[in-house]
């Protein structure tokens, strides 16, 4: 039985590097800075949660203090994203040319009129 | 078994890292920068309590829970100096 948890934690483990050096990838290779946010925040995210969750099988003792931290994780990415996003939209950067849509100006310019 | 899933994991944690720090040092502006320094934060989160399970000690486990605390008010933080130009106000 500790030997299939220890299978299955390791897989998770490894599924988790996997995605946060993908994650690393897409902040190089992205074109702007939105598209880079998505990568480095989504991906991170889900890679840390993925090891965690694989650290809790091997060490099953530690599962209820994972998933404070795991908690913790999925409360503030998503808000630290959003802010990081909002702050470069109005630092007034610019989005890569094949974008098509920006609903923050579009809301911005329907709250001025 | 699980030291070698350890060692892969710690190799795709450092070439992660590697890639963030790339970008830190050549990001075109600091929106860039602040979004590298925090995927970097993430990384080390998880990168600290592998090391605990290596070393088979508990003690990194706070260590991490701290990192991330100070990751996320420190984002935060350069957020709105980017938004304002000061932090306190």
């Amino acid at each position: 039985m500790s030997a299939v948890l220890d299978m299955i934690g390791g897989l998770l483990m490894v599924g988790g590097a996997a995605f946060l050096a993908l994650g690393g990838l897409g902040l190089v290779r992205m074109p702007d800075t939105w598209t880079r946010i998505q990568a480095g925040t989504k991906a991170t995210t889900l890679g840390t949660l993925l090891t965690l969750a694989g650290i809790a099988l091997i060490e099953p003792g530690w599962a209820l203090k994972l998933a404070l931290i795991v908690l913790f994780l999925m409360f503030t990415n998503p808000l630290s994203s959003q802010v990081l996003a909002r702050a470069a939209h109005r630092a007034g950067l610019k989005p890569a040319p094949q974008t098509r849509a920006d609903a923050l100006a579009d809301d911005e310019g329907r709250a001025a009129e | 078994m699980i030291t070698a899933a350890l060692v892969f994991a710690f190799g795709c944690y450092g070439l992660g890292l590697l890639f963030n720090l790339w970008r830190i040092v050549n990001g075109p502006n600091s929106a860039d920068r602040i979004l590298a320094l925090d995927t970097m934060v993430i990384n080390i989160i998880a990168l600290l309590i592998l090391y605990g399970i290596l070393r088979g000690t508990a003690v990194y486990y706070e260590v991490s829970m701290l990192v991330a605390m100070v990751g996320f008010v420190s984002t935060v933080a350069y957020s709105r100096f980017l938004l304002r130009g000061d932090v306190i106000e």
